[in-house]
């Protein structure tokens, strides 16, 4: 958690009514009774559970299940929505991500996000992954601002497609394309996690396939978590698979023993299609 | 268990467990005929369960098509993989079912001359427990219950035993009168497949148990061992 430094010491702030045991250190995410609140109405409910570093969390479930909340919970989006009350605790690395003491902005920098339609700033590709590399001052010169940009565009397998038209529009790409440079733009600013909603549902299956190709590599580095509407594609990508059914979490598990034996017949019902 | 919010997948699945039904129906006719033509000699029955064999083999070849098409096109998950997947294996033990019965029908011109006929009872004695644990394991598959298909899988051991006594039996025979001896030793083969069908039973066993559960059955089962108990 070196962006958020410097940092009063870590202190879980357990609502004094519960009872929450504080999270293990090891989980790079460990989420401990989360509820989530849109003014009267409870979206999420009690809510536990640990993220590994390197690897890929799935988060499955029907629509209004309460999977993309629970996601956006994550980097404090539901911050921004003002009917919105988080309970419970997130942290990261052990550290509280709703203590006072964290800054939001900063804390997006570290946990990127990728939506469902890519939304590339309207400014040039280098400006697209340069942008937040700027905004939080993390390139000394014009050389390591390039460096930076070759990097991400790199690291997202864009930068052979891209190299020779970087001051073209962000817009002008493909949409397959136009997601991997928002993703060069989350990992450019070093983030320690990278949270997904839906990342390929406006995508064709070749630009998929490479999304999907990116995301098994980007989890050597990060810890990755995905909301998706397609069970082959969390069966595909990630190694631990969470299943939500009506704002609570059903059954969490290795990815494998999911989608081969799951324990909860809710479970078994949603990914063969009986409901949902 | 519910339907399928696509309803011709149910029909699909169903469709498969009904085809591998059909094809333990023929195993299990094959089989219980192949037993009735060594007790009773009767070689005009040999010849039709002979005859019956490529059908078992031809509902294999259409259930291994059928499950390729409900594998790419259906991306089964959780029990219905396991559904799909067991399908496959079970199609091909009842497969080797029949190949097995065919050859205890081959051999009853063979087995013909054999005096001793306690020894064909003996074998027509291990046919019928044969038989009744190939019936249950099937009722045990259409009714997608673990319990009985795990009695068919202990129950096994007796089979076993039945063979090793038969074993004994035979070649007291070969011993006492060497002409017996190319005869009876075609009557070993028969005890032999027999104890075969037993253990592509137990196999059938375990893909239901793995079917419904989810869980592997422990890879030992209780044995008894024929070559090393005399």
């Amino acid at each position: 958690m070196s962006r958020m430094d410097p940092m009063p010491a870590l202190q879980i702030a357990t609502p004094p009514q519960m009872a929450v045991k504080p999270p293990p250190a090891d989980p790079k995410i460990a989420a401990r009774s989360v509820s989530v609140f849109y003014g009267d109405k409870q979206a999420l409910f009690d809510v536990s559970l640990d993220m590994p570093e390197r690897s890929v969390t799935a988060l499955i479930g029907p629509s209004g299940c309460g999977k993309s909340t629970f996601l956006r919970s994550i980097n404090r989006m539901n911050d921004t929505i003002p009917s919105c009350r988080v309970t419970g605790v997130i942290t990261i690395d052990g550290q509280d991500i709703n203590d006072k003491s964290i800054d939001p902005v900063l804390l997006r920098a570290q946990v990127g996000m990728v939506f469902q339609k890519p939304n590339p700033f309207p400014k040039s590709i280098f400006e697209n992954v340069a942008y937040g590399v700027r905004l939080h001052g993390l390139a000394g010169s014009r050389t390591d601002m390039q460096e930076i940009v070759e990097m991400s565009l790199r690291k997202a397998g864009l930068w052979d497609e891209v190299k020779d038209r970087l001051n073209a529009p962000g817009m002008s790409l493909s949409g397959g394309q136009q997601q991997r440079l928002v993703i060069a733009r989350a990992i450019a600013v070093s983030p320690e996690v990278i949270l997904m909603d839906e990342p390929c549902s406006a995508l064709d299956p070749i630009a998929t396939a490479k999304v999907e190709e990116l995301i098994d590599e980007l989890k050597s580095n990060y810890c990755i978590v995905i909301v998706t509407h397609s069970m082959a594609q969390a069966a595909r990508v990630s190694q631990q698979t969470a299943f939500f059914h009506m704002g609570k979490l059903v059954e969490t598990g290795p990815t494998e023993g999911i989608f081969t034996n799951p324990r909860e017949s809710r479970t078994q019902d949603y990914i063969t299609g009986r409901f949902g | 268990m519910t339907e399928h919010t696509v309803r011709s997948f149910s029909q699909d699945l169903e469709e498969l467990s009904g085809e591998i039904a059909r094809m333990g129906g023929l195993a299990e006719d094959m089989l219980s005929d192949a037993i009735q033509a060594i007790a009773m000699r009767d070689l005009v029955l040999a010849e039709t369960v002979v005859a019956r064999d490529p059908q078992i083999d031809n509902l294999e070849v259409e259930i291994e098509k059928k499950i390729l098409r409900l594998l790419a096109l259906r991306q089964p998950l959780a029990r219905d993989l396991r559904q799909v997947i067991s399908a496959l294996k079970i199609a091909s033990e009842l497969e080797r079912i029949g190949d097995l019965a065919k050859s205890i029908a081959k051999r009853v011109k063979l087995v013909e001359k054999v005096e001793a006929t306690t020894a064909l009872k003996g074998v027509a004695r291990m046919g019928r427990l044969v038989t009744a644990q190939l019936k249950r394991v099937l009722d045990a598959y259409t009714a997608q219950e673990t319990d009985a298909a795990n009695k068919v899988w202990s129950r096994d051991e007796e089979v076993d035993e039945h063979y090793q006594s038969l074993f004994r039996e035979v070649v007291t025979y070969m011993i006492e009168d060497p002409r017996t001896i190319s005869a009876c030793a075609h009557l070993l083969f028969v005890a032999k497949n027999l104890e075969r069908i037993g253990d592509h039973c137990t196999n059938i066993a375990e893909e239901i148990h793995f079917l419904v559960t989810g869980e592997q059955l422990p890879v030992e089962r209780p044995k008894v061992d024929a070559l090393n108990s005399n």
